[in-house]
């Protein structure tokens, strides 16, 4: 049988096996001819006496599918009204609901001989057969990751999976979007068998010889849901917390994982083919919501887009780091070994005295320790990160690195010598890098001797757990640089944006403006409670008091006495008055003393708003409009976004969004600034900032180049369109 | 319009709501009867005068389900044309269905009446009736569900009531409960439930607890704060009021209402069919009215009913002699009195839910007889009758004297 996407073969015993085999795709993925194939399977299976079953494998050898085509299903449809759109998209929808229907009640058995990990539409292929043997590898992850890009699982997952596992278990794991291995995945009730990867399409037929009269769970007269239905005692307990939990995490910002719920809740209700069709029109639904594009785009393509080498100069030859230097073993120094460690590199971790060396890689050893502590790590792989890491003293050591990143004290002249000790022992085409994350990178390069060499490495902390790496390029920063950096940021599993030199790049200067504007609330007698609440309810990650906390409010207040001087004002506004008061009449410089804008207890865990600082005042404002304050948040930290464009800091949407949601946790469903301004359109973002900036200042005043997008109705995705290359 | 008057009012003692409660042992259906049947008694009434039977009931599932008042009417050997109709406000559904029986009369479409309601906690348990409120993901998110007891905590919170004054509230309503008892004013209103055999089950109020007092309240711990910390209600609430920082959990099982099981109805008719039945007025209805109001933080309805009615019947606040708000929660009560400016002895004058229970869909009917008796005890003109209702509403009647 001629098949586009799967290899069709019949054997003695009259049962068949497709593999699957997307053409031109190094990874499986379900697209809309996919759907097509399976239908034809379905009723070939139904109306062919001859067959007595059928197997769904995989001819790829890395997965069984990792999902749909997010690709497809973000684009398509411009040329249809929302309406035709919404019909055309539902309609092919059901055409997958068709097929799987088709081959779960044919009357003949199917198994899933799952030998590679099976994500999203692939995991719900399998659900739809009767019988899944799972290969035993433990790296193979099986789930509905959906959640985690803005989508929701479409093919019959939010009704199958709740139908197998019960609707506790399976709204856990599809709303974060988890995935589990083969034990875990045998335990919780989602597959039936683990067997050798050489024996799964075996153990399938066995299966199917062995079945008198397939039938799924659900189709059985005698089921009942696991765990009872939305209105058994248990049942409303799972929903009424689980609405709860949920708002208390999302703030109501995703529309994903509302509708997951609501999926879950209806179709429990309902039979499984009613339920299929209230799941779709979900799907379809969520595809309209901007939440949904934006994440897609930002969360998924762009990322992937970064993580190959979007912005990679194509023309460089393909360069690897195998021994890095970092000089410094503090926090960061060891942070950045211990990703280069893990991902093979060699390390040579150097500071002033051996004893600091050593104290780096024992901060490595204690990353270890708590991966180990939660079963993410292993003694044997501890032991081999650390033999990579070799402290060190002399800067000799550096003399075979390819690639050494500075992270020594925030200061010039500490910087300056460290570029010159390690230049003197680096090999001519060694790349030096800096992890400044404001002093610019011209201005440091001028310390060295071979400037087009000299790089900006912006990592953040903590380095094991942040995904983003800021790139700066320094007047005279090369290609090579450029190449060399990228590569070593894809080795070590983080995702690059690359920026160009200014004070605060690009992340630090837009973060800065989320904790000015808190600050700015309070100044106007907004309560901090508010402040706080409404900060993380516009969907950051946590309110601009307790950032100021973090970063210090010493520091803030002596960043903000700087600049003032440096553009020579002398009379102090409202917020620098409030960090006066805080840090030098009530000694709260934040956090790290247990004491700033909140009390901490000794573990550094946030207790309560300072008690004095609420009391301090007795008309504190309450009737602020939450909508409007939401607004001020992310407007204030889009508009520095759309400065960076105007002055060159930053050149590719990607790298805004991307760089905004994994360096400083901007709003993730707005899909990062820059879509956050698109979804909004540049007219009505401009006539917004306007708005504000009569009602709390210039700061809101839109720049030239919003101006211009308004009024040319332009989109930053479309002016600054991203260069697409081949990875 | 008809002038509706109120010629009697009978409710049940209230058994505590569990398997050990005095009134445990009797159905929904017998606590209904027994009321009727008390109605119908006490007035001599010929049965065949009543047009329909209005009663509340808010978890109407199982013996309480399918139109409760139709069956007890039937059960209560009342005329095969007395028709029943089960209605269901939440909390006040008792004395919705006063309102609604009222109406009736009101509006020249029935000459008599009876309004009333009835709960069987300890039978049927709170909640039974399931709903689609806390469960159905699509309007658990939208209107930012929250329990009731965590709303209760929301508002002491806002308002600024401590747990002293929460717990000294109660404390009164206790006090004043047992007096009211001991003195005798429960006494017209009250009719015992009896058995199969005519023997007394329950006489008095079972849930009371007249030497409540701050020492003892003060060792309870806080009902909601597990619900409202652990299970993300409080995080809802405090998207829905984002100047709270942290919930400050006061209320607990010492000053909120009781959990219990009774029945009560009230006896309604035109002056002329009144009459006819040689039956004596003793109030009239004057307005009433329901209102709803912002679902999540759910009992502030009182404050905006209050207004509500008191505009529609041209009366300012200060013109209502003696108040009756059900005693939900100690937070619901104080707010009210902060909002309208109404010292405490204007309300709740003999205790409320706290100390004697609130059997929830008979408690506005309840509060209708225990307000008529104390205005005539008093001799005073007017008084108002108001609940806090579930998903955000509140309901209100204003009776005067005749």
């Amino acid at each position: 049988m001629e098949l586009t996407n799967f290899r069709w073969d019949v054997d003695a015993d009259g049962i068949a096996t497709i593999a699957w085999d997307s053409p031109g795709r190094s990874m499986n993925v379900l697209t809309t001819s996919t759907i097509a194939d399976l239908g034809t399977v379905g009723e070939r299976l139904a109306t062919d006496s001859a067959l007595k079953g059928l197997v769904i494998t995989s001819a790829k050898t890395n997965a069984f599918c990792a999902g749909a085509a997010l690709d497809e299903m973000a684009s398509g449809g411009r040329s249809l009204s929302p309406e035709e759109a919404a019909a055309a998209r539902f309609h092919g929808v059901m055409r997958f609901h068709a097929a799987l229907r088709k081959l779960e009640s044919c009357g003949k058995p199917v198994a899933a001989a799952i030998n590679g990990l099976a994500l999203g539409g692939g995991f719900e292929v399998t659900l739809a057969c009767h019988h899944r043997v799972v290969a035993d590898v433990p790296k193979l992850q099986l789930g509905l990751p959906e959640a985690k890009v803005g989508v929701l699982p479409g093919g019959g997952g939010t009704q199958r999976l709740p139908r197998l596992i019960g609707a506790m278990q399976a709204l856990q794991l599809m709303l974060k979007g988890e995935t589990v291995d083969p034990p875990k995945a045998l335990a919780l009730g989602m597959i039936h068998a683990i067997a050798p990867a050489d024996e799964v399409v075996a153990r399938a037929k066995e299966w199917i010889k062995s079945v008198k009269d397939p039938k799924q769970p659900w189709d059985k007269t005698d089921f009942h849901i696991p765990g009872g239905g939305p209105y058994s005692k248990t049942g409303s307990q799972v929903f009424m917390m689980g609405n709860a939990m949920l708002r208390k995490e999302s703030y109501g910002n995703y529309p994903a994982q509302r509708y997951i719920m609501a999926c879950v809740y209806e179709g429990l209700l309902l039979p499984i083919e009613a339920a299929c069709r209230v799941e779709a029109r979900y799907f379809v639904k969520l595809l309209g919501e901007p939440e949904s594009r934006a994440m897609i785009r930002s969360l998924f393509l762009s990322m992937q887009e970064l993580g190959k080498g979007a912005r990679r100069p194509a023309d460089e030859a393909k360069t690897d780091v195998k021994r890095l230097g970092v000089l410094g073993a503090g926090v960061m120094g060891a942070g950045i070994a211990y990703v280069a460690a893990l991902a093979g590199i060699h390390v040579v971790l150097i500071d002033t005295s051996a004893e600091k060396a050593e104290a780096g890689r024992a901060t490595v050893a204690g990353i270890l320790d708590r991966q180990i502590a939660r079963g993410r790590s292993t003694e044997q792989k501890k032991a081999d990160v650390l033999a990579r890491i070799q402290p060190a003293v002399d800067f000799a050591a550096l003399a075979s690195a390819d690639l050494v990143i500075e992270a020594v004290f925030e200061d010039r002249a500490v910087k300056a010598e460290a570029t010159r000790n390690a230049e003197a022992a680096m090999t001519a085409l060694a790349i030096f890098g800096s992890n400044t994350s404001t002093l610019p990178i011209t201005g440091l390069a001028e310390a060295s001797s071979r400037p087009d060499g000299f790089i900006g490495v912006h990592f953040f902390s903590p380095v094991d757990r942040m995904g983003l790496v800021e790139i700066i390029l320094g007047k005279r920063t090369s290609r090579r640089a450029l190449a060399t950096a990228i590569d070593f940021v894809a080795k070590i599993r983080k995702t690059p944006i690359v920026v160009n030199d200014s004070r605060g790049f690009y992340t630090s200067r837009c973060f800065g403006t989320y904790t000015r504007e808190g600050m700015a609330m309070l100044a106007e007698g907004i309560h901090p409670a508010m402040i706080e609440n409404v900060g993380r309810m516009a969907g950051m990650p946590m309110g601009p008091l307790e950032v100021m906390d973090s970063v210090g409010v010493d520091t803030a207040l002596r960043i903000t006495r700087q600049t003032r001087k440096e553009l020579g004002r002398n009379a102090i506004d409202a917020s620098e008055a409030l960090m006066e008061w805080l840090v030098e009449n009530n000694g709260r410089p934040g956090r790290k003393i247990g004491k700033g804008f909140y009390d901490y207890d000794a573990k550094g865990k946030r207790q309560r708003l300072w008690p004095d600082l609420v009391s301090s005042r007795r008309d504190w404002r309450t009737d602020a409009h939450v909508d409007e304050m939401k607004s001020r948040f992310l407007s204030i930290q889009a508009l520095e976004a759309a400065r960076c464009f105007e002055e060159g800091v930053i050149t590719d949407p990607r790298d805004a969004d991307v760089g905004a949601i994994l360096g400083w946790g901007f709003a993730p469903f707005t899909g990062g600034p820059v879509s956050y301004i698109d979804t909004l359109g540049a007219a009505q973002f401009v006539s917004r900032c306007e708005t504000l900036a009569r009602l709390y200042g210039d700061r809101f005043l839109p720049n030239q180049l919003l101006r211009e997008m308004a009024g040319g109705g332009e989109t930053f995705y479309a002016r600054f369109a991203p260069v697409r290359q081949a990875a | 319009m008809t002038d509706c008057y109120i010629y009697d009012a009978v409710r049940t003692p209230r058994g505590r709501g569990k398997v050990d409660g005095a009134l445990h042992e009797v159905s929904t259906l017998e606590l209904a009867t027994q009321a009727l049947r008390a109605v119908r008694e006490r007035n001599a009434l010929d049965t065949t005068r009543v047009d329909d039977v209005v009663l509340g009931c808010v978890d109407p599932v199982c013996e309480a389900g399918a139109d409760i008042a139709r069956i007890a009417v039937l059960n209560a050997d009342y005329a095969d044309s007395v028709s029943g109709v089960q209605i269901n406000r939440f909390c006040a559904s008792g004395l919705e269905a006063v309102n609604m029986a009222a109406a009736q009369i009101m509006a020249g479409q029935s000459d008599m009446t009876i309004g009333g309601g009835v709960e069987s906690m300890s039978r049927v348990g709170m909640g039974a009736s399931g709903g689609a409120w806390p469960v159905d993901p699509q309007i658990a998110f939208k209107s930012y569900f929250t329990p009731q007891g965590v709303s209760a905590d929301l508002i002491a919170t806002l308002d600024g009531f401590s747990r002293d004054d929460v717990d000294a509230y109660a404390v009164e309503s206790q006090r004043r409960a047992a007096n009211a008892w001991d003195q005798g004013w429960f006494r017209n209103s009250v009719v015992p439930v009896k058995d199969l055999l005519g023997q007394t089950l329950l006489a008095r109020d079972e849930h009371m607890r007249p030497d409540a007092s701050m020492q003892s309240l003060g060792a309870l711990n806080p009902s909601f704060a597990q619900m409202g910390e652990f299970a993300g209600f409080d995080a809802v609430a405090i998207q829905r009021y984002p100047q709270v920082e942290k919930i400050n959990h006061v209320h607990h099982a010492g000053n909120s209402s009781g959990i219990v099981d009774g029945a009560a109805a009230v006896l309604l008719a035109t002056k002329e069919a009144g009459d006819a039945a040689n039956l004596r007025p003793r109030a009239r209805v004057k307005a009433f009215a329901s209102i709803g109001s912002e679902p999540a933080i759910m009992l502030t309805g009182p404050g905006l009913v209050a207004d509500k009615v008191l505009k529609r019947a041209g009366m300012k606040s200060s013109d209502i002699d003696l108040y009756e708000l059900n005693e939900a929660f100690a937070s619901v009560v104080l707010r009210f009195m902060q909002v309208l400016d109404i010292a405490h002895d204007r309300i709740n004058v003999n205790g409320g839910a706290i100390a004697m229970g609130h059997p929830l869909g008979a408690t506005g009917a309840m509060l209708v007889g225990t307000l008529l008796d104390e205005m005539e005890r008093r001799d005073v003109e007017t008084g108002m009758v108001l609940l806090c209702v579930g998903a955000g509403m509140g309901t209100a009647t204003i009776l005067e004297r005749v």
